[in-house]
């Protein structure tokens, strides 16, 4: 049996293991059958609903580009000027690159649950991987699209990111749907691997529909002095939503650091966590998170820090704002310290907007939904510490796209 | 017509009355300062005269330029020419200082694709003595400086270009070089722009920057005392607020005197 059957039969041996958070999703019940590939053509509705999570169609300002419509790959490539970046469809490495098997399913277990099961065995495997070689550093980000264009599917996608020695890698992920597809369930699976002195950024944009399923696995590996931000961004409504991605700091002065900005809205339930084991000489954490909560939305804001060796530091910082009397947040954070000389901290604060800033604002002259709209925008601040100017820009138009209709 | 006019204003906030037969007219131009032991009512004044919610106006009215505020929301009634520099501003995550300044002026927030450099909150910040550079990018009032923030307040009085500004101890907490340029910019703009002013103080120092016309005392919800303003702050330099208190309302002396610690050094 090679590396990848064994992979598989771990995969069937846990199909029916619920996962530890979230509510348990029935995946017989996704039966959409994906559209057929249009090569390299985007359908114009395709492509303007992409633009709301951050892609960018005509690829300007992009490294490159991975699109994926259903199962389908529609564009995988680095742009020709730009060298030392792979841009491909993960299932194609599988059967191209034989040490690819170092690091498939090495940051998630293959048996995690049933979703990373499905994600194995699903019938039309997808996701991209991207790689840098040694040394390379990349200014503009490489964008990937994971896009469901069939009501009812159950889309599936492995990705894999390997930044090599000293690289700089930048990348922003949208998820979605097109506009008329209101049921369906997404899968993504995200191994990083963050080799010494690389960087990685990652802005991941989710927009999904009101009956969507999202469960999301990630694991990050990273190295001596390498560094990983996550930038996580969600505004849409979304059935429900769980994921917690887990950074494993194992080299010397790693560093991590999540952003996670939540619009929960209509009756989305959203499970989102960070988690962060600090398990080498210091290695460094920090985790922000904005959450808001309207109508009838649930979110539970999840944050764990784990010390695991001596002159390590983590810090967590979780706010939310709640703006009906219907929707809900939880915080829970926790810190586990299994050594000396761990330094875990974490504030929390969840409410509603004070009555003294609305008021003030309202006394220079806006009104009490302009007043509102203008605090929550200023809650949710897209300044991630670390990330590039030119994306910065990039997030805060994505933003103003995304909450237009929103805010 | 007078372009302030509270009569017979009667307010209660929670249950209980904050404001107990008030009458003011302020006319076009005008300076008014009002006083007042702590716990008078000063701020619930201010506060009624802006709409807040929690004030409840059981009798009077309160008209401005000829329009009567009672059901107005509060940014229906700034919109009118109301301006005021609160006494402790709130401090505002993510909101930019420069921003709230635009918006006290009726413009949109800073939009660098259409205005590369910022141009209405920029001089405005420069004219109040905060360095734009440092302060246009600024969350409202978060890390500010007992003086930043009555300044920044002043800018955005001065953004909206009011018919009357309501200061509200705009001097308190700020040191003496803080004191005079506050002091020297609102004196410039109220005599350019006749704008009429409403300044609650504990103190005297601002006063000749301003030139004000009348000085009012005020004890249990109401005015007890109206004058000259030299005069009646020397009185109250020497003797406190004592016996302003005999001129309070039936019943409202006793309840001072039970519930409030008026103590002569606060002033």
């Amino acid at each position: 049996m090679n590396w990848k059957e064994e992979l598989n039969k771990k995969a069937v041996g846990v199909q029916d293991k619920s996962a530890l958070l979230g509510p348990d999703v029935d995946m017989k019940q996704f039966k959409g059958q994906a559209l057929t590939k249009q090569a390299f053509q985007l359908p114009s509705d395709v492509a303007d609903r992409a633009k709301t999570v951050g892609i960018n169609p005509d690829e300007e300002s992009r490294s490159g580009t991975f699109f994926q419509l259903d199962h389908s790959v529609i564009l995988a490539c680095r742009k020709k000027e730009i060298e030392g970046v792979e841009v491909m469809g993960t299932p194609q490495v599988v059967e191209q690159y034989d040490w690819l098997k170092d690091y498939y399913w090495k940051a998630v277990a293959v048996d995690t649950d049933k979703y990373t099961a499905e994600a194995e065995t699903h019938q039309h495997p997808g996701g991209y991987f991207i790689r840098t070689k040694p040394g390379v550093r990349l200014t503009l980000p490489v964008q990937a699209c994971l896009f469901i264009g069939t009501q009812g599917l159950l889309q599936a996608v492995h990705n894999i990111i390997i930044a090599e020695e000293n690289s700089e890698l930048h990348i922003i992920t949208g998820c979605t749907t097109h506009p008329q597809v209101k049921n369906g369930m997404h899968i993504g699976i995200s191994e990083f691997y963050i080799k010494k002195g690389a960087t990685v950024t990652f802005t991941m944009i989710h927009g999904w529909a009101e009956d969507v399923e999202v469960r999301p696995r990630t694991g990050v590996i990273i190295e001596e002095g390498g560094t990983f931000i996550s930038n996580y961004i969600c505004f849409k409504p979304v059935k429900s939503l769980q994921m917690y991605p887990t950074s494993y700091l194992v080299g010397e002065n790693s560093r991590v650091r999540y952003h996670t900005l939540i619009y929960g809205m209509g009756n989305s339930l959203l499970d989102v966590g960070s988690r962060a084991v600090l398990s080498a000489r210091g290695a460094r954490a920090e985790m922000t998170s904005r959450i808001i909560g309207k109508n009838s939305a649930r979110i539970i804001a999840r944050g764990h820090l784990v010390g695991e060796f001596p002159e390590t530091k983590a810090h967590l910082d979780c706010r939310g704002l709640l703006l009906s009397s219907t929707a809900q947040i939880h915080s829970v954070p926790e810190l586990e310290a299994k050594t000396q000389g761990c330094d875990l901290s974490h504030e929390a604060a969840v409410g509603k907007i004070e009555e003294a800033q609305l008021c003030y604002l309202m006394s220079r002259g806006l009104n009490e939904d302009e007043a509102t709209a203008l605090i929550v925008r200023g809650f949710l601040d897209p300044e991630v510490p670390g990330l590039p100017q030119h994306l910065k820009q990039e997030v805060r138009k994505t933003i103003e796209l995304t909450s237009e209709k929103v805010m | 017509m007078s372009l302030l006019a509270i009569e017979n204003l009667s307010v209660e906030v929670e249950g209980k009355k904050v404001l107990n037969g008030f009458n003011l007219t302020i006319e076009k131009g005008e300076v008014h300062v009002l006083m007042g032991p702590n716990g008078s009512g000063k701020s619930s004044l201010i506060m009624t005269i802006l709409g807040y919610p929690g004030y409840k106006v059981c009798a009077g009215a309160i008209t401005f330029d000829g329009r009567e505020l009672n059901s107005m929301s509060i940014n229906e009634r700034v919109k009118l020419g109301i301006s005021i520099a609160f006494q402790t501003p709130p401090e505002i995550r993510g909101v930019k200082l420069r921003d709230i300044i635009r918006i006290s002026g009726g413009k949109s927030l800073w939009n660098p694709q259409i205005e590369p450099e910022e141009e209405f909150a920029t001089p405005l910040l420069k004219k109040v003595g905060l360095e734009p550079t440092q302060f246009r990018d600024r969350d409202i009032g978060v890390g500010f400086s007992g003086g930043e923030r009555k300044r920044s307040e002043l800018a955005q009085i001065f953004a909206s270009n009011p018919k009357i500004m309501i200061l509200d101890e705009p001097d308190s907490g700020v040191d003496i070089d803080s004191l005079k340029t506050i002091g020297i910019d609102l004196g410039e703009y109220i005599k350019g722009h006749d704008c009429a002013c409403l300044i609650v103080t504990h103190y005297r120092h601002i006063l000749p920057y301003l030139n004000p016309t009348l000085a009012h005392v005020m004890c249990g919800g109401k005015i007890v005392k109206s004058g000259s303003p030299m005069e009646i702050f020397t009185k109250i330099e020497e003797k406190g607020y004592c016996e302003y208190l005999e001129l309070c309302p039936p019943g409202i002396k006793e309840e001072i005197e039970k519930g409030l610690v008026i103590n002569n050094t606060e002033f």
